[in-house]
């Protein structure tokens, strides 16, 4: 597990899975909108609506899921001294963020039929709106420093303040009275989908994996190389 | 006791007093976090008439009444308490009776509430449509979805 905390065991494995992530991601694409379009029924009460779920969750789960993984490095950086934490968080943020976009985009397109309103201002929106506005303040402090070794140490203690976000983005739906519904697959129970849309959900959400994957190995050897060019 | 290990339970002390700080602060706001009421709570607290708020619940079964093309009246309910709700407007397409819905307006007296904006709230269940066909052939399509 060396290549996850080492840059260049990291450059090493990065280029033996990088083509087999890419191509996977394409082929879970191809076969999810498949089944997302068209094998998969309508719902009993949104009828063909249903079907923006299958970007829409799987995007949002991602989007925390990102952040989470960036909190991790934070903590390892920070504490163990692994430079190779704050080179991830750096490539990563914008990911994390275009997920974050394309959660809100999709949620709201099905808001506006379902709910009749685009957006409202509940907990659970409002908190992946903060989650989106994190995102981009980590972006641009990353953009905006002029000594690299002090930029990395702010954006890493930014970013664990920032995680106290998460909890309150997955269990808004549980403590507050929200618009948004609460999540219907959680790990303790029974999921109230039925298997025919759990297939093209989990099948998405490869697939977002896949490509986030494959865009985070690019933009993590690119930052590998501009450090090292910086150095010598 | 090494540098690391140090540093970490400096990290995570930090952390766990930001977290505590933060939702002791959701906690004691959460009556301003919540989206809407329920029809209950509204019963037990005192609501101000003419105060633009939000109440949420289901809409009750038999009590939705079309006045004009755009002008309906219905009750909301948690099982608990029931409001009547007037509404000039368009309904959305999830709103029908036994479904949920948060109604955004304002006491115009004690038991009348009017409503400015009417948002359906969907359930976390999804089934497809078919399946709802065949459970309602063998009877056992339970009533609350609709």
């Amino acid at each position: 597990m060396k290549f996850l905390v080492n840059p260049s065991k990291f450059n090493e494995v990065a280029d033996y899975i990088f083509k087999p992530v890419l191509i996977l991601s394409i082929v879970l694409f191809a076969l999810g909108l498949l089944f997302s379009f068209y094998l998969s029924p309508d719902d009993y009460q949104q009828g063909s609506t249903v079907r923006i779920m299958y970007v829409h969750v799987p995007s949002a789960w991602l989007a925390l899921l990102t952040y989470a993984i960036m909190t991790l490095y934070s903590i390892l950086a920070l504490a163990f001294r692994i430079p190779f934490g704050f080179i991830f968080n750096t490539s990563v943020a914008p990911i994390g963020a275009i997920f974050t976009l394309i959660c809100i985009i999709s949620g709201s397109l099905w808001g506006r039929p379902m709910w009749g309103t685009w957006w409202v201002w509940d907990a659970r929106l409002t908190s992946v709106a903060i989650l989106f506005i994190i995102y981009l303040i980590i972006i641009f402090m990353n953009l905006s420093f002029e000594n690299r070794i002090v930029r990395e140490k702010v954006v890493a203690i930014f970013i664990l303040v920032g995680s106290i976000n998460l909890p309150i983005v997955k269990f808004s739906v549980d403590w507050w009275n929200t618009l948004h519904q609460p999540a219907t697959i959680s790990k303790l129970s029974k999921p109230s989908i039925d298997p025919s849309m759990l297939t093209p959900l989990i099948i998405m959400t490869f697939a977002f994996m896949m490509i986030g994957v494959a865009i985070a190995i690019l933009r993590i050897k690119t930052e590998i190389i501009s450090r090292k060019s910086s150095l010598s | 006791m090494s540098l690391r290990f140090q540093r970490l339970l400096l990290i995570l002390f930090t952390l766990i007093i930001i977290f505590s700080a933060v939702l002791l602060i959701l906690y004691n706001t959460r009556e301003n976090v919540s989206y809407f009421y329920t029809p209950s709570e509204i019963n037990k607290s005192d609501i101000k008439i003419n105060k633009i708020i939000r109440i949420g619940g289901f809409v009750e079964n038999d009590s939705f009444k079309k006045i004009s093309s755009s002008s309906f009246e219905f009750r909301i309910t948690d099982e608990k308490a029931s409001i009547l709700v007037t509404f000039n407007g368009i309904l959305p397409d999830l709103f029908r009776e036994g479904q949920g819905a948060v109604i955004e307006g304002m006491f115009v007296n004690n038991d009348v509430f009017n409503a400015n904006d009417v948002f359906a709230k969907h359930d976390e269940n999804y089934m497809p449509a078919s399946i709802k066909e065949g459970l309602k052939d063998t009877g056992y399509w339970n009533k609350k979805y609709k």
